[in-house]
């Protein structure tokens, strides 16, 4: 039977589509979303792999089909067609990513606007808005009231709850300031606005929970926000993301997302029990000691094992 | 007296092997001495690779320590993009485009050389930076880490960058130059061989951007050895600030490693294929385009670091613009192929394997462009998968096609085809299997620069070592062909494969200062197919049987 080429075209292009739109819906390639942001990174890639599925088996078709199709016969010293170009085909395939890029582009604006990315709180470094005159030796001068306090990352103003985070070799410390609790765990209540004021004691260290596709570097010398809202009660990775030393494979721990109610238990629990970790805590900030000690003592933060400690000192 | 002058002209025979051991100002020479130091440092960063991926099949940190982990995978960034690919891409520069434009040598050969004898002291300081305790805070050396971890291997490897900046700031000046006055008197802008094209443009991004990476480096060396504070922050200075100046040239880099290999391709492809390249401008002026905003992406390594929202979108929105001359390339590069006659050599077999590897590397560019899916991404495996693409899938299957495209011309001996195919079939399959893993690995929540990992990763990270392995192997045909070719392989012509660019209409390999005489330009470098094919073919003959008469 001879089917016409042009049939073959479309039942290819639905092919193409359907498969596109498949693959980009059934990969399973993330984790699990613990918020709603999570959710919304998840549908931009999500379509990204179905444009780049798309894309991925046009070109390699053409390729395949070169590879069968335009073969040189043995002996044949002939050339091909001398077409040199075809500038309407050219403007289709500059025009068309062109398009695709600026929707993605705005597509990602929306995300990362409802992440609470381009909070004014964050999203400027120097808002000139809030400078203020001042006289200094004869002269006026402008000064920024809220330098040194404006920090970096994805913020949000209105937080249910606010947790200060220190990154050091090789550990996170959460301190809760309402409560007084410092721990080597981050709790949080689920459905609550949280915010973490980050800062880092000695390299730059990043913040990561991937349920919550959410990262921010933490950095000597200067503060960094991240805020989420988790909606999904689960025990999840932090997990240090820039490379901060030797150890930095085992700079772990664990995000809690809880009840209301496990997670006032938690604090109550915690608001006194913890005077003596608050005493290490001290001392592991003053003391000079070698990486090696200093993670031997939190090692019950880092989800390493006595045996895997030994080991690395064996090496 | 006639004699005499034949005798002053330079003798045309072959170059003896003590030359290549010498400050020698041919272009030919140093091309091949870059070619030759690169791939060895090629080989030493291979077998850092091969140790890392070692340690990496098991969730434990058991075979190196961590400290040598980390010295590890410093240097095998480091050594990868300035020992191998960087001067790769000067040596097909060096090689060529004298001969592609016609000229006897380089602009400036005494400079030339100087920038090759750069390179290898370069190197020796990087690998003996081990003597010292190597550098640990991978190859974009972020303080106050890299102030930290052992002061003298850090200054080692400044110091063996700021050379290695230096000579390739020498060699782009040289290429420039080159390129845009020493062309034969015919041959304007728009007849030059892409590969030219693409010359230019890497030479324009070096020297728009590696001072600024020297100017970085000095100050961090400062921070390290004088105990200034610029980038260390318990002194008042600003680790992000380093970070910029750092990715100013460190992204620019990324195309520099690139574009030279873009240009390769544009001269493969239409040769094998026996096909005009398909939209010579667009080509030319997508890569112009990538210079330009190559330049003004480098936030984008830094969208989870010290930066507001409002520069995050910016980036961003540059970042992604870029899919759009990459994009043109590709699709040029298909539609030149698309109705030709394709001879499936080893050349075009790594072209082709570079269009359809290149292109998982442009797909994931594109989606980490795009800031909320980075931020998730960011210093993850699939980050490293993605530049393993571009660089090895990309670049490096590019330079393979190169070097077996011009390896008669180079050497005046025929490769070996079979040993050229199984080197490709194997490289092949070994990326693919190494590098296709570590997309899933990061997706799935796995950092990059551990040697400690969770269990849940080993399956992938024990495929990806795998590969790495077929990847080891698939150097032994490769080394074999090299060395066995060069002793016992048959003689190459003059032009084996039919081809229109000038470096075909000389010997094999040329004769010192290149031409017998000037090169006429009796064809634009891809006009296959273009006339009337018999005339074509017979004036292609005539052409030959005229210069080798002379």
């Amino acid at each position: 039977m001879n089917i016409p080429g042009n049939i073959i075209t479309l039942i290819a292009g639905i092919l193409l589509t359907l498969i596109s739109l498949w693959y980009g819906q059934n990969h399973g390639l993330m984790p699990v979303e613990a918020s709603q942001g999570a959710a919304e990174v998840d549908e931009l890639f999500n379509l990204m792999m179905t444009i780049a599925t798309g894309l991925f088996l046009i070109v390699e078709g053409v390729l395949v089909y070169c590879l069968i199709k335009f073969r040189r016969k043995k002996g044949d010293k002939t050339d091909g067609p001398g077409v040199e170009g075809n500038v309407p085909l050219e403007i289709v395939w500059t025009a068309i990513p062109t398009v695709i890029v600026f929707i993605l582009a705005l597509y990602s604006f929306e995300v990362y606007n409802n992440m609470g990315g381009l909070d004014p709180e964050t999203s400027r470094d120097f808002p000139q808005g809030e400078m203020q005159m001042a006289e200094n030796k004869g002269k006026m001068v402008a000064f920024n009231p809220h330098q040194g306090h404006l920090s970096l990352g994805i913020g949000n103003a209105k937080a249910d709850l606010e947790v200060d985070v220190n990154g050091i070799q090789y550990a996170w410390i959460f301190t809760y300031p309402d409560s007084g609790v410092v721990s080597g765990e981050l709790h949080v209540p689920v459905n609550k606005q949280v915010k973490l004021n980050m800062k880092a004691g000695d390299v730059i260290h990043a913040f990561w929970v991937p349920q919550l596709r959410l990262k921010q570097d933490v950095l000597p010398g200067r503060d960094s926000n991240l805020a989420f809202n988790a909606n999904r009660i689960g025990n999840y990775p932090i997990v240090c993301a820039e490379l901060c030393g030797a150890y930095h494979g085992g700079m772990k721990t664990t995000l809690y997302v809880e009840s209301e109610e496990d997670y006032q238990k938690w604090i109550q629990e915690n608001t006194f029990a913890n005077a003596q970790e608050k005493a290490d805590t001290m001392a592991l900030m003053t003391q000079s000691m070698t990486g090696e000690k200093r993670l031997e003592m939190h090692s019950h933060h880092l989800g390493v094992t006595p045996e895997t400690l030994a080991q690395l000192h064996n090496n | 007296m006639a004699t005499n002058t034949v005798s002053e002209k330079p003798q045309h025979k072959q170059r003896k092997l003590i030359d290549y051991f010498t400050f020698n100002t041919d272009h030919k020479v140093i091309g091949i001495q870059y070619l030759v130091t690169s791939f060895l440092f090629y080989f030493i960063g291979g077998a850092f690779a091969e140790v890392v991926r070692t340690e990496l099949a098991t969730p434990d940190p058991d075979i190196v320590s961590p400290e040598l982990y980390n010295q590890l995978f410093t240097l095998h960034g480091t050594i990868m993009i300035f020992l191998w690919i960087v001067p790769a891409g000067a040596a097909f520069a060096n090689y060529l485009i004298p001969l592609m434009i016609g000229a006897e040598d380089m602009a400036f050969p005494r400079l030339n050389a100087v920038a090759f004898w750069m390179a290898p002291p370069g190197g020796v300081l990087l690998l003996g930076s081990f003597l010292v305790g190597a550098p640990q805070s991978g190859w974009t050396s972020y303080p106050p880490l890299s102030l930290m971890t052992g002061k003298w291997g850090e200054e080692f490897w400044i110091l063996s960058l700021l050379l290695l900046g230096t000579s390739s700031i020498l060699g782009a000046i040289n290429f420039a130059t080159t390129i845009l006055k020493m062309r034969i008197k015919d041959m304007d802008l728009y007849s030059m061989p892409l590969f030219c094209w693409a010359m230019l443009a890497t030479s324009a991004l070096i020297l728009l951007s590696t001072p600024v990476l020297a100017g970085a480096l000095i100050l961090l060396s400062f921070d390290l050895i004088a105990g200034t504070s610029f980038f260390n922050p318990t002194g008042g200075g600003d680790p992000v600030v380093y970070q910029h100046l750092f990715w100013f040239y460190s992204h620019p880099a990324v195309y520099i490693m690139i574009l030279p290999f873009f240009g390769v391709i544009s001269e493969v492809i239409p040769v094998h294929s026996r096909k005009p390249i398909f939209g010579y401008r667009a080509i030319a002026y997508s890569s112009l385009a990538i210079t330009f905003l190559g330049l003004i992406v480098w936030a984008h390594h830094m969208f989870t670091s010290g930066t507001p929202g409002w520069l995050r979108m910016f980036f961003m929105a540059t970042t992604m613009l870029i899919a759009v001359p990459t994009g043109i390339k590709i699709f040029s590069w298909c539609a030149t192929m698309w109705g030709g006659k394709i001879e499936l050599n080893t050349p075009m077999l790594f072209a082709m394997g570079f269009v359809s590897s290149f292109l998982i590397g442009g797909f994931t560019r594109g989606m980490i462009s795009f800031l909320p899916f980075d931020i998730y991404v960011h210093d993850t495996y699939f980050i490293v998968g993605h530049f393993h693409y571009v660089l090895f899938g990309g670049s490096a299957l590019a330079l393979f096609s190169g070097f077996y495209h011009w390896y008669p011309k180079m050497t005046g001996k025929n490769y070996h085809e079979g040993l050229g195919q199984l080197h490709f079939i194997l490289t092949f399959i070994g990326l693919n299997i190494t590098f296709m893993p570590m997309h899933q690995l990061g997706l799935m929540g796995m950092n990059r620069r551990v040697a400690l990992y969770d269990v849940e990763f080993q399956p992938l990270n024990l495929l990806s070592t795998a590969g790495a392995y077929v990847m080891a192997v698939s150097t032994i045909p490769f080394i074999i062909n090299v060395i066995w070719s060069l002793a016992k392989g048959t003689q190459a012509e003059r032009n084996p494969w039919r081809a229109l660019t000038l470096e075909w209409q000389t010997a094999s390999p040329p004769i010192i200062e290149n031409f017998e005489e000037e090169p006429i330009l009796w064809s634009g470098p891809y006009d296959y197919g273009v006339d009337d094919e018999e005339q074509e073919e017979e004036s292609v003959a005539d052409m030959l049987a005229d210069v080798s008469a002379k």
